[in-house]
């Protein structure tokens, strides 16, 4: 029997009830909101319940919002893959724009390691327990992070590039 | 010696200091790379060795970390491409073909049926392409260096199937919203077909060079074996995961592009070592050539290439100049002033190192608002120091080779 | 035998076969002598025997391998031994996109290599940062390095690498023996805080 997606959100709504919310159904992936706090249990009951079992973790990123309000300024997704029954889901855990923080679970998944310190790399979220959080793509000695929408792309440093002749300046003389 | 190498502090040193080996020898650092020439990419590892034997590995990357990611954020979605191409370059058209086919999943465009085998028979191709580099390359690295020589010829006559297709070599750029920017030449129907009747030839030459080949079975037989529980929880996918005995292929599991039309196995290996990793990708060969036999076979008559999408194909040329609906589908367009939804997509395609994943996040302009790559080698790579560990040196090498660790689509 | 007999029974066998041999220099050619310039000897000699060192970071360097490959030989250059250390190399093959983070990597082997030394900045990325005009992406090696020629495209096709070579074997045939110890070559490496 196919693993039905209503299955999914009774199981999980009998169990964190409040904590994970707006279920529905993007395309080809069911997706839902968790709370930060409970992600780590979340994704861990997905894992070892024997009916869901999503044993593998696809991917994960993080994406910035700057326009939401502070709490939910910066998303965690976490793509989650069940290969017996192919079926996919996202999860998304909304955290502050001050104090980006969330629990680690490379503890559940070894995959998670570098795809939390890319995420940290980019945005600057904390994970929380991570066995060794620091830059993974850019330099040590950089201090911003890059793919929040405030950092510009190209870097301000650079001298044979003429923004003039880009279009990127807003009068052209 | 070894001070100098590392600060003091570092965790090597430390166990430098304390092991004390019986015959007075000391643990000794190596550090390989970033730019050594057995690496084929830039990726450091410093490894602290008893001997030549490896009991610790600490890989840096980001060498070539390109920013991929921002600039999606800055260029409209049809300038992403080149983006893409360039990621993993051993098999663009694979990457380009998921790209066009994740905005397809956006726009709910139906793609014509010819023009969905054209693709499947391109990103076989460059399957096909991606393979021959990894296992060539694997058998320079263990000493062969003839294999290389003789099968990178037939890289050079995909390239011509390439270029006749849409005009580029490595870095393709192909095909549009809703299937190619121009209908495939009879030209290139004839290079393909050149190509399968000389290709299988030259494949199987090579395969009996190494298969049975007892130099070749003493370097990677039992050579950096990882079980199939182990690949999983690293989130290893493609020819490396079915190397361990898992037979996980997009393509099967999610069919895009009308991969359900066509018949093919998906070959696995046993114990995941490099042997394994070495026969799958080689099996791997002859079943997209035969699926680029069946694609042939079953092509639909007619020239479809491409969805009637008038909001998102560039009209020909000739009528931009001459018909009043064209101009304004090509301003808008050109523009970026088409319609595009907001929402959320996740599309795999099966790459040529593993899933392949496009997460695209839309806010309804004509850039993305976030654009994350899955990207295989980077998410596999981080099991390598553990499947190093007790290996020689040497061996490193071979399997560092065998993983088919692409520094572009690692760094992004 | 006589110097001159030899390199008149060269230039016969160069017109009977399919073997393509250097030129010699312009000289004076008599009976058990040949006179020309030293320039000229050790220009040629370097010429044809540039030991490249590739230094692939990405698409490029798989371009690369194509040029080394049986289908374009660039051992027909006198490039035949890819040397990877920095030590016996001549000339330094940039392909792929340098960032920041490799920069002074780069630098380093460029300092390694003994003199003389050229250098290729194979591609868009190596030549000015290609399409990446990003934050992590040094914009052109010269930033950091000398460079010598500069191969455009994005890859270059195989065809344009050799042109490259080529192009690189021109200079080192026409430069001075003297170059690498004039006033002119120690300000341009002081420029780069090369030393």
């Amino acid at each position: 029997m196919a693993l039905e997606t209503i299955q999914i959100q009774e199981k999980l709504n009998q169990i964190f009830g409040e904590n994970v919310s707006n279920y529905n159904q993007e395309k080809d992936i069911f997706s839902f909101e968790v709370t930060a706090d409970t992600i780590t249990s979340v994704i861990l009951f997905l894992k070892n319940d024997p009916e869901l079992r999503f044993h593998f973790l696809t991917d994960l990123c993080g994406v910035h919002y700057p326009d939401n309000e502070v709490n939910r300024q910066f998303v965690v997704v976490y793509h989650l893959h069940n290969w017996y029954e192919n079926k996919r889901i996202k999860i998304k855990a909304f955290i502050s724009g001050e104090n980006p923080q969330i629990n680690t679970i490379s503890n559940i998944f070894l995959s998670s390691n570098w795809m939390e310190r890319e995420t940290f790399d980019f945005y600057g979220i904390d994970f929380i327990g991570h066995p060794q959080l620091k830059r993974i793509l850019n330099m040590d000695e950089m201090i911003s992070f890059p793919m929040r929408k405030e950092f510009p792309m190209e870097d301000s440093g650079r001298t044979d590039k003429d923004d003039r002749f880009f279009g990127r300046t807003t009068d052209n003389y | 010696m070894s001070e100098l190498l590392l600060p003091p502090e570092h965790r090597y040193a430390k166990r430098i200091k304390e092991q004390q080996n019986e015959d007075g020898s000391e643990l000794s650092i190596l550090n390989l790379g970033p730019t050594h020439p057995a690496t084929h990419g830039i990726f450091q590892n410093i490894l602290l060795m008893d001997g030549e034997r490896i009991l610790e590995a600490e890989p840096t990357i980001g060498y070539i970390h390109r920013a991929f990611e921002k600039i999606a954020e800055n260029r409209p979605f049809y300038q992403v491409t080149p983006l893409t191409d360039r990621m993993n370059y051993c098999s663009s058209p694979i990457n380009n073909m998921g790209w066009w086919m994740t905005l397809e999943k956006l726009l709910d465009i139906e793609v014509p049926k010819r023009a969905q085998y054209l693709r499947v028979i391109v990103m076989e191709l460059a399957r096909i392409a991606d393979h021959i580099i990894c296992n060539s390359i694997l058998g320079v690295d263990t000493g062969a260096y003839t294999g290389f020589l003789y099968v990178f010829q037939f890289r050079e006559k995909i390239y011509e199937i390439y270029e006749e297709i849409c005009g580029a070599r490595l870095t393709t750029n192909m095909g549009r919203i809703g299937g190619f920017e121009r209908d495939w030449s009879p030209e290139a129907f004839k290079k393909l077909d050149i190509f399968l009747a000389e290709f299988p030839a030259a494949w199987q030459e090579f395969e009996n060079l190494f298969v049975r080949n007892r130099i070749f079975i003493d370097r990677t037989v039992n050579v950096g074996a990882i079980s199939a529980e182990k690949a999983m929880a690293y989130g290893f996918t493609g020819p490396n995961l079915r190397g361990s005995g898992v037979d996980y292929d997009v393509r099967v599991a999610q069919p895009y592009s009308s991969y359900e039309d066509f018949d093919f196995i998906v070959p696995v290996g046993k114990s995941g070592d490099t042997y394994d990793r070495f026969c799958v990708r080689n099996a791997e060969v002859w079943e997209s050539l035969s699926i680029i036999r069946q694609a042939l076979d079953k092509m639909p008559e007619g020239n479809d290439f491409h969805a009637d999408v008038p909001d998102y194909y560039l009209p020909p040329k000739e009528d931009v100049y001459t018909s009043m609906e064209s101009l304004i589908y090509h301003f808008k367009i050109v523009m970026g002033e088409v319609p595009v939804p907001v929402a959320e997509i996740y599309h795999p395609v099966e790459g040529g190192n593993g899933e392949l994943g496009f997460y695209l996040v839309t806010d309804g302009s004509r850039t993305a608002y976030r654009l994350h790559f899955r990207r295989p080698c980077f998410i596999y790579y981080q099991a390598y120091p553990e499947m190093i560990k007790g290996a020689l040196l040497s061996d490193a090498i071979v399997i560092l080779s065998s993983l088919n660790v692409i520094a572009g689509e690692l760094d992004a | 035998m006589k110097f001159g007999c030899l390199i008149s029974e060269i230039q016969y066998i160069m017109s009977n076969s399919k073997v393509n041999m250097v030129e010699p220099p312009e000289g004076v050619v008599g009976e058990g002598f040949f006179a020309t310039k030293l320039n000229d000897v050790v220009g040629m000699a370097r010429a044809n025997s540039l030991w490249p060192l590739p230094f692939a970071t990405s698409c490029c360097g798989i371009e690369f391998m194509a040029t080394m490959a049986s289908h374009y030989d660039l051992a027909r250059f006198g490039s035949e031994r890819v040397s990877f250390s920095p030590r016996q190399a001549d000339m330094l093959m940039v392909m792929g996109t340098i960032s920041k983070k490799m920069a002074p990597i780069l630098r380093q082997v460029y300092e390694q290599m003994a003199e003389p030394r050229w250098v290729i900045a194979v591609g868009a990325c190596a030549s000015s940062g290609g399409i990446f005009d990003t934050y992590s992406v040094l914009q052109g090696i010269d930033k950091v390095i000398p460079v010598d020629v500069y191969v455009s495209g994005c890859p270059p096709r195989p065809e344009q690498i050799v042109d490259g070579v080529m192009k690189l074997q021109e200079l080192v045939k026409s430069e001075s023996v003297r170059r690498r110890s004039s006033p002119e070559y120690q300000q341009l490496l002081a420029s780069y805080n090369i030393k």
